[in-house]
């Protein structure tokens, strides 16, 4: 068990982008039976857990990856010189109109919002939070559009069912309607 | 002064309604017709004033407004006739817009990749460029500043003719030579109270440009409410 262990440790390693279980049968699946596979994975993740790590393993867009602890953040951007966050708030207002009512049209989009949105969804387009999902069977057939693996990957979301959803949010914003908690 | 600015504002009509919604403390489900009215109208010709393009879409919502108020004054219908509050042509869409607002602030909320936590790869090349927010206190709340210093200095001569006027870009670059000396800017800096009306909105418009271009960003402080001025750092390219 711990040399199966050992072994996901690495494989997860090397991986660029979330490694998905299915992958890693793939790989591992003719020495070791599937079930031992995973249970190997979910000790490995109990492992990460402790304080002592500065890394954990998650499970995000349907694959799991090495991420650093929050905690870090603030070292890290000084390592990396990274700046200030770039989603604006008008960026993140279509992104989880999109997630949410996906497919979804720019013309839909632009009727919640209020404001014309070709800029943010070119941009988006462009940071491949967002993709093309084909043509509304409507007159003048509009794009529709919907969310990417990327976008899971950004915000630590294993799929878009582990979304809170609208329900959720509503009774949230019920409670918060009377003050902006930006 | 034909110097018209055609920000970017991502902040539309909606926002503009919550504004005054929150700001009057009015209650969603029996929204103050009339009142909401007028502050909007005024809102628009105080733009309009500062030269701010106002897009079409805030005309199409003034003139909802006026179409839901005429409404309400129409005498009640029989009682027979059950008639729908006309007012829920606005509450609906209103609400609808302050759940999706909620569940951005939740989604950024998230552990967020490059913000708060990293993988080993190097930060890709999708998460630079351009952000939209810039103004991070909003532009409504700018304006209202703006409306503030103009509505004290009301009863002052506001000139319009007099000092010749400073152009915008040399107003941009005083603005930045200040900022490069003391660090920030406290909004009421920028218009001391000897100045006149065209130079307040000179100035602001040179804030706006300023902002746009990234040069600078607008912070309010949470407490006293006071807007103040940043130099905008850019990040560095990852090495």
């Amino acid at each position: 068990m711990n040399e199966l262990k050992s072994l996901i440790e690495a494989l997860i390693f090397v991986s660029p982008t979330p490694l998905s279980l299915k992958k890693i049968i793939e790989v591992a699946g003719e020495s070791y039976p599937h079930k031992e596979i995973e249970t190997a994975l979910a000790r490995l993740q109990a492992e990460y857990d402790t304080p002592e790590r500065g890394i954990y393993l998650q499970e995000v867009a349907e694959g799991f990856q090495f991420r650093t602890k929050p905690r870090y953040s603030e070292w890290i951007k000084k390592l990396k010189k990274i700046g200030p966050s770039r989603l604006g708030r008008a960026a993140l207002e279509t992104l989880a109109i999109i997630a949410y009512k996906q497919p979804i049209t720019k013309g839909e989009m632009e009727h919640l919002r209020g404001v014309e949105v070709d800029g943010i969804v070119r941009s988006l387009l462009e940071k491949n939070l967002i993709r093309i999902l084909g043509r509304k069977e409507v007159p003048g057939r509009p794009i529709l559009y919907g969310t990417t693996q990327r976008f899971l990957e950004l915000f630590e979301l294993k799929d878009l069912s582990s979304l809170p959803s609208l329900e959720e949010i509503r009774s949230l914003s019920d409670e918060l309607s009377d003050g902006e908690s930006e | 002064m034909d110097y018209k600015v055609k920000l970017d504002i991502f902040e539309g009509p909606m926002d503009l309604l919550l504004h005054l919604i929150r700001k009057n403390e009015m209650d969603i489900y029996d929204i103050p017709i009339a009142v909401i009215t007028d502050q909007y109208l005024e809102y628009l010709d105080l733009m309009k004033e500062l030269n701010i393009n106002v897009a079409g879409n805030f005309l199409v919502m003034a003139s909802t407004l006026i179409h839901i108020k005429s409404k309400m004054l129409l005498p009640a219908p029989p009682v027979d006739e059950e008639e729908e509050d006309p007012r829920l042509e606005l509450t609906g869409p209103l609400l609808e817009y302050i759940q999706l607002k909620e569940a951005a602030i939740q989604l950024n909320q998230r552990p967020l990749l490059y913000r708060d936590v990293f993988t080993r790869d190097f930060i890709p090349k999708e998460m630079e460029g351009k952000e939209e927010g810039l103004i991070r206190v909003g532009l409504f709340e700018l304006i209202d500043a703006i409306r503030k210093i103009l509505l004290e200095r009301k009863q002052d001569e506001l000139i319009f003719e007099g000092s010749p006027l400073v152009p915008i870009e040399d107003k941009m670059e005083e603005i930045l030579a200040r900022l490069k000396q003391k660090g920030r800017l406290l909004l009421t800096d920028l218009f001391p109270s000897h100045i006149n009306k065209q130079e307040i909105i000179v100035a602001f418009l040179a804030l706006l440009e300023l902002a746009r271009l990234q040069k600078i960003v607008i912070y309010q402080e949470i407490q006293e409410g006071t807007l103040l001025i940043y130099d905008f750092l850019p990040p560095s390219t990852v090495s």
